[in-house]
């Protein structure tokens, strides 16, 4: 069946900020289905409140609502839109759940909106346990006997009839903490009784344990005349018991005979059938490694991370054909765009093989727990192709940006065997270099076959890589052979860890391959192993085949891509990516891009005129140069990434368009940086920079405190502190020794006015400041966890003023060719530069999309000559707009156990809302009632933790709550300090059992905990926010989020507009008022 | 490890690592695009006398097993692989794939760009192939196939029998896969295998239910003076014909075959059956296939066609219970959408019984 006709008008529904396990994957599924949906005259409307997407630009959505993802919003758009078609299954677990709130509260009846693609009954049968369970029941296929059980004698009643081994997974704790594995009833005593203790409802899970066996993943799509296809199948290397997003991956299986493979093919189009699915589905099984026995361990009705990574692991855009589906196509009706001439029923069949690894947050988070299990962690991926696993895991291992080029090349040397072991056993982030130095050891394949259960078919490929790198270190650079040489590069050993082997700079390594006459070749994905001609130009290089690739003669530059998203560097930077693409086509030049992440848009096929999915290391970048012969680079829209691998490009030869990389190295290097501003008589703040404890002391007490410490090489996320007093200092200085390495440190003045940031466009001439954002929380808060403002709301003209002088006097002196982001603090009526990062920043996706101001564009152009009075008529600070945008970080708090999710100079937030007003209240409110739902009432308390340094600015605040019927509970010198103030505290918590009592039996506001210095597991105050967290309740932990928060919610607003982004600009024109 | 050389006619060489049985071997280079079902691939008669390429570059990953050979003994000329695997992983691995290609005498090329080879197949067409330690010379390309009638060489030379409950199906042996016996015999079908020239009276003494003319290699119309029996045997038994059996029945019929530029071989073909408009992903493993202008349409009527090419998949003849399809029904390797091709067949000749006669 072609289109269905009636299809006007259809709503989109993206999947809001990015947290763990619910990332950019989204956006890339949203953005082709938005796509796919106006390819076929269909009006999109979309609604999302994350910012930083490609999907919510007006280029990619008819009309764009960046408003609440909540019941309430959605009914006031379809009231408003009136729209014929909803599609739920394309914005993650966000976008499903509230497809089937709309659903069953009767509004998309309503309004009649059809539900397209899959039913609300399907998507059920597919998240409802019991009727998944039942259904599969039905249809006979195996799921794990399990068993809500609320009582020890009940627990063990069900085991006797299942039998060993067991997992049991207690009710609403964090990351699965407090459950475990039980092979025997002593184990399951112990575990059992732990667990119902552990769990809030003393309610536990009680499964047959299938941790060991292998985890497999299919993706299937199904159309309404129940065509099925599978589009990818994928094995973990890490068995089961590792959520699968925290798991590397390979895709297609390697370990499966075509008869389980097809076994397993059967059952899932047996349950896509059964589910009536329409559109893409994932089924993850758990195969028993030494019989044909499997169980259907988890059925996701929707496109998914898996899902994304399948359409780039084999070119087949699954999302994109999901949409298709769903508005009444046919799969065979529908062209495989990859080939262009052949149909989207079909398997595709690919001729490599891919690895993914994920990114995980430990190196910011190194309090962390960082034990793998089935409560996901990574914040991110990456994916590397190849023609063998070897090849594919190297160049892995180095598009994570973790600064390892190889597996021997970790710090896991000289780890004794007990703990070798234990690691071996329990997975944790670093169990793939755990393996590689076990076998560097000598430990048997067998004995860590025995450990981690992983199939012996990965240990001898990790085990051949280990052998070929410890041959490698066995020579001196001048004496190796050739033939060895070879077979490194065969399986794509890095350059750069040969330097490290060798002690030679990597420019004699690659000196080395020219004088050899090698390089890599590049071939094609194609979804169908060379089977048909194939149109679309998404490469990969290999060291081990020719090359085959084509190039044109057209102009044409390189951007380069942001790679896995990490704390601080999000899909902010991938939308920076595309629209750099994009206006490099515009310009008449064809568009590379580079880039290894596998969840984004940027390494959509569509996107670049040739995309290379290739590591991000200096060796492969330039790899990718010297074969498209590129006339530039763009280095400023792939965040950090770019940056540091610029110098390097550069010595090669290679032509760095914009801000030069000299200028660029002088704004990253602080003495040189202040020297700069000091000449421009910019203030900036005072700083030294120390080698040891007394001159550390001495700058601190001549600086004054409070001071900012901090490693000038920051290497893990604990280290940087605002410290208020010697005393504290020297605590400090006594946790460093702990550590080595550490010095020098820098220390600075620290002046805790208001924070505010500009993105700056400049042609060396002329700079457009699109706007100021302002900070909620004073200077000392990570600009990234800071909820802005935009408009700034206390910054006068004088001030605006100055900034723009400021930025103008840096844009010129340099000069700055294209764009960077400058943090200001404003302290005592001084403005003082904070820092400038030559490059575009994490609120450039945000101004461009509230603006309306073609940031990413204007920047590109200018670095390929234009200047910006041939872009824009005005320059300077632009006029500001009538209504308010308000940007607010999300933190995954939940998913992360052992991290202090604490307010500080480190970044900790994974994603981040905007919420837009005429006033604003409204925006500001959008962006609290996006993530709480419910409104605080009068028998709610509010458990109060001030350090003594803000106990009297707590006091307003705390009486305002008091004075609104919220009861008062404290830790016992805020108890104190508020009653001697006049504040009945109705309850005082002197101890861990006291708040574990508040939170269980009392309903809770939130927690409102402002530590003297955080990140510090023994503290009480660290123990409180952990709470907080299990139950969800909101924690503030500083006082300028509460005190705008408080402001906000005892104002009843009545908001009932939804506006698109277009008609907020349009208010501007009509003069709404400003509150 | 010994360096060695697939040499095509057309002139390219590809050097790689030598493989499996120390010999040398010349036959028509073919691929195929499974990423699965290595050892089903070398063990399908229908491969004798190729060289097979194996698209999906890492090879050998679980080892061979003791169930999943289609045949006794491989028939095929040899194989190309990109990444030899020597240390498979899999609880029934019995084997390496290294060393079963030796014991079953098939030489090997390991260490070759597959993908580039099948590029070279593809703007080649058909193209033959020499794997030796020297690079081949011309000459060698002009020396006549080891055998003329593959068929011949594959087919059994005796009748067996495999007893059973349930109805009499003759498989015709052309160089049929065991799976397709399987499938009959998970049918409860009482199975007899017959060589590829048995006549329809030979057929007629063993009295059965229905007639199955199996998949075999080559060109179907070196087998043109079977065509009037097989026209006579399929006119009185119901009949189902695969791959190869699916021509020879068309063929016999007045259609015509051709040869594709470099065929169907793979686990990932969609076809669609008309009637249902539904799109099943098949398992092929074809070189030639049935004009579709050839063809009587007051005696066939397509049933399946090739959703990529549009080329014929399956026929069904109008008056006498004939059912062909040029895919694999019997999978192994690949998926089993397709099934009910073979349970149907069998349900139908149950059913039928021997109101067959009636036809004649």
């Amino acid at each position: 069946m072609p289109l269905c006709k009636n299809l006007k008008k259809v709503l989109v529904i993206g999947s809001g900020p990015i947290v763990i396990g619910q990332a950019a994957e989204f956006d890339y599924a949203g953005t082709q289905a938005c796509i796919a949906l106006k390819e076929e005259s269909i009006e999109v409307v979309l609604i999302n409140n994350n910012p930083a997407t490609i999907m919510t630009d007006e280029s990619i959505a008819d009309k764009v609502y960046i408003e609440p993802l909540n019941v309430s919003t959605v009914e006031k758009i379809i009231k408003k839109e009136r729209p014929d078609g909803i599609i739920g299954t394309l914005g993650g677990q966000t976008g499903l759940n509230l497809t089937v709130e709309l659903h069953e509260q009767n509004i998309l009846q309503k309004y009649g909106v059809a539900l397209l693609g899959t039913s609300v009954e399907s998507i059920k049968k597919g998240e409802d346990r019991e009727k998944f369970r039942s259904l599969m029941l039905e249809i006979g296929e195996p799921i794990p006997e399990s068993s809500i059980i609320t009582s020890y004698e009940e627990g063990v009643q069900f085991v006797q009839n299942i039998g060993y081994p067991v997992i049991i997974r207690p009710a609403y704790t964090l990351g699965g903490d407090g459950g475990g594995f039980a092979h025997n009833d002593d184990e399951l005593e112990m575990i059992l009784k732990k667990g119902l203790a552990a769990s809030p409802i003393h309610q536990v899970l009680v499964e047959r344990s299938i941790k060991g066996w292998k985890e497999i993943e299919y993706e299937v799509m199904r159309d309404a005349n129940d065509t099925c296809i599978i589009v990818c199948n994928m094995e973990n290397m890490d068995p089961v018991g590792v959520h699968t997003g925290d798991s590397i991956v390979v895709a297609p299986s390697q370990t499966l005979t075509d008869v389980q493979y097809q076994m397993l093919r059967n059952s899932s189009i047996k349950v896509i059938r059964e589910l009536g699915i329409i559109g893409g589905c994932n089924i993850q099984f758990a195969l028993n490694p030494a019989s044909n026995q499997y169980y259907i361990i988890e059925v996701n009705p929707r496109v998914s991370r898996s899902s994304a990574l399948a359409s780039k692991a084999t070119g087949y855009p699954i999302a994109r054909m999901a949409a298709k589906c769903a508005i009444g196509y046919h799969l065979d009706e529908i062209m495989n765009p990859i080939t262009g001439n052949t149909f989207a029923s079909f398997e595709p069949a690919i001729d490599y093989i891919v690895v993914k690894l994920p990114r995980f947050p430990f190196d910011k988070f190194p309090e962390a727990d960082r034990t793998l299990g089935t409560q996901m962690k990574a914040t991110g991926e990456v994916m590397a192709i190849d023609r063998t696993f070897e090849g594919a895991l190297n160049k892995a291992i180095r598009s994570l940006e973790m600064n390892i080029y190889g597996l021997t090349s970790s710090s896991m040397k000289s780890m004794e065997n007990e703990d070798l072991f234990k690691r071996l056993e329990n997975a944790n982030d670093q169990r793939l270099f755990v393996i590689a130095e076990a076998i560097k050891q000598g430990i048997s394949l067998e004995k860590i076959q025995q450990l981690t259960q992983i199939d012996p078919w990965f240990l001898h490929k990790i085990s051949s890589i280990v052998e070929l790198e410890q041959e490698l270190a066995s020579y001196y650079w001048s004496e190796i052979s050739v033939e060895l040489l070879k077979r490194a590069k065969h399986i794509n050993i890095s350059d750069k860890l040969m330097s490290q082997i060798f002690g030679v700079s990597e420019k004699q390594i690659r000196n080395k391959w020219k004088e050899l006459n090698w390089k890599p070749g590049f071939k094609m994905v194609d979804t169908c192993s060379a089977e048909f001609d194939a149109v679309t130009p998404y490469y990969y290089s290999t060291w081990m085949g020719f090359d085959e690739v084509e190039i044109t003669n057209d102009k044409k530059i390189l951007v380069i891509g942001s790679g896995p998203i990490r704390i601080g560097q999000g899909v902010e930077f991938d939308y920076c990516s595309v629209h750099a693409a994009k206006a490099l086509k515009k310009k008449g030049y064809e568009a590379v891009v580079i880039n290894n992440n596998p969840e984004t848009v940027s390494t959509d096929y569509s996107v670049a005129d040739r995309l290379y999915f290739e590591p991000l290391a200096v060796e492969d970048v330039l790899n990718v140069i010297e074969k498209e012969q590129v006339e530039g680079v763009l280095i400023q829209f792939g965040g950090q990434t770019a940056i540091n691998i610029a110098r390097a490009l550069e010595e090669e030869g290679v032509k760095i368009l914009g801000t030069t990389v000299k200028d660029v190295d002088l704004l990253e290097d602080r003495k040189e940086f202040y020297q700069l501003l000091e000449n421009l008589s910019i203030p900036h703040i005072e700083g030294e920079t120390v080698t040891h404890s007394e001159q550390l002391i001495k700058a601190a007490s001549s600086l004054g405190y409070p001071v900012l410490v901090r490693p000038s090489y920051v290497i893990g996320g604990q280290s940087m502190f605002t410290l208020y007093s010697e005393e504290e200092l020297i605590q400090y200085l006594k946790q460093l020794e702990a550590k080595d390495q550490m010095w020098p440190l820098l220390v600075d003045r620290y002046m805790p006015g208001v924070e505010c940031e500009i993105d700056v466009i400049s042609d060396g001439q002329n700079i457009i400041v699109p706007g100021i954002f302002e900070h909620i929380e004073r200077a000392g808060v990570h600009s990234g966890d800071s909820i802005s403002i935009f408009p700034s709301i206390t910054l006068s003209t004088e001030i605006k003023e100055t900034l723009i002088e400021y930025a103008e006097k840096i844009a010129k002196s340099l000069p700055i060719v294209g764009m960077m982001n400058i943090q200001f603090v404003v302290f005592h009526d001084q403005v003082y530069v904070l820092e400038v990062n030559p490059r575009s920043s994490r609120t450039v996706p945000i101004m461009s999309k509230v603006t309306g101001i073609p940031m990413i564009e204007w920047a590109v152009n200018v670095q390929l000559g234009d200047s910006l009075h041939y872009l824009h008529q005005d320059s300077g600070l632009l006029k500001e707009p009538a209504y308010y945008s308000v940007k607010g970080p999300v933190f995954s708090s939940t998913k992360l156990k052992g991290v202090d999710h604490v307010l500080g100079p480190e970044m900790k937030s994974t994603g981040e809302v905007l919420g837009m007003g005429t006033t604003l209240q409204e925006a500001l409110d959008k962006i609290i009632i996006s993530t709480e739902d419910d409104e605080h009432s009068g028998e709610t308390y509010v458990l109060c933790s001030i350090s003594d340094r803000e106990k009297a600015e707590s006091l307003p605040i705390i009486q305002k709550l008091a004075k609104n019927d919220v009861k008062i509970a404290a830790t016992k010198g805020t108890a104190l300090f508020l009653q001697e103030n006049g504040i009945h505290v109705d309850k005082v918590v002197k101890n861990v059992q006291h708040v574990n009592e508040l939170f269980r039996t009392n309903k809770m506001w939130a927690a409102i905990n402002i530590p003297s210095q955080g990140r510090n597991k023994e503290k009480f105050g660290f123990h409180i926010r952990e709470e907080a967290t299990r139950y969800n309740v909101k924690t503030f932990t500083h006082l300028d989020t509460i005190k705008t928060i408080l402001n906000l919610n005892y104002q009843p607003l009545t908001h009932d507009e939804v506006r698109t982004v277009s008609e907020f600009y349009k208010l501007e024109k009509r003069g709404a008022k400003i509150c | 490890m010994e360096q060695g050389y697939l040499t095509l006619e057309t002139g390219e060489v590809f050097e790689g690592i030598l493989i499996g049985a120390d010999k040398d071997s010349l036959g028509e280079v073919v691929f195929n695009t499974s990423m699965t079902g290595y050892q089903e691939i070398i063990t399908d008669p229908s491969y004798a006398g190729q060289i097979i390429t194996f698209c999906y570059p890492i090879i050998g990953n679980y080892g061979v097993n003791a169930n999943d050979d289609e045949c006794i003994s491989p028939s095929l000329s040899g194989v190309v692989i990109g990444d030899l695997c020597e240390a498979p992983s899999h609880f029934q691995s019995i084997n390496k794939f290294s060393e079963k290609l030796k014991q079953a005498g098939v030489p090997g090329i390991a260490g070759v760009d597959t993908r580039l080879l099948v590029k070279t197949i593809r703007s080649r067409g058909t193209v033959k192939g020499v794997l030796s330690k020297k690079t081949a010379e011309k000459e060698v390309f002009s020396v006549p196939e080891k055998a003329s009638l593959w068929v011949e060489y594959v087919s059994t030379k005796k009748v067996l029998t495999y007893k059973n409950s349930g109805p009499h199906v003759v498989l015709m042996d052309f160089g049929f896969k065991k799976s397709i016996l399987n499938a009959l015999l998970q049918e409860n079908c009482y199975v007899t295998i017959v060589p590829f020239n048995t006549t329809f009276e030979k057929i007629k003494a063993l009295s059965p239910d229905g007639v199955l003319l199996s998949n075999g290699p080559g060109d179907p119309i070196v087998l043109a003076h079977l065509f009037p029996e097989i026209k006579k045997i399929s006119q009185y038994y119901p009949t189902l014909g695969i791959c190869l059996g699916h021509q020879l029945i068309a063929l016999a019929y007045g259609a015509k075959t051709t040869k594709l530029a470099y065929g169907h071989r793979g686990a990932n073909h969609p076809v669609k059956e008309i009637l249902t408009g539904k799109v099943r992903i098949t398992s092929q493993n074809h070189g030639y296939v049935v004009v579709d202008e050839s063809i009587d349409k007051s005696q066939f009527e397509i049933t399946y066609r090739n959703v990529n090419d549009q080329s014929i998949e399956g026929l069904q003849h109008i008056h006498y219970p004939i059912q062909t399809v040029q895919f694999h029904p019997e999978a192994h390797p690949g998926p089993s959408d397709t099934a009910h091709v073979i349970t149907e067949f069998v349900s139908q000749i149950t059913s039928l019984g021997e109101k067959q006669y009636a036809f004649m």
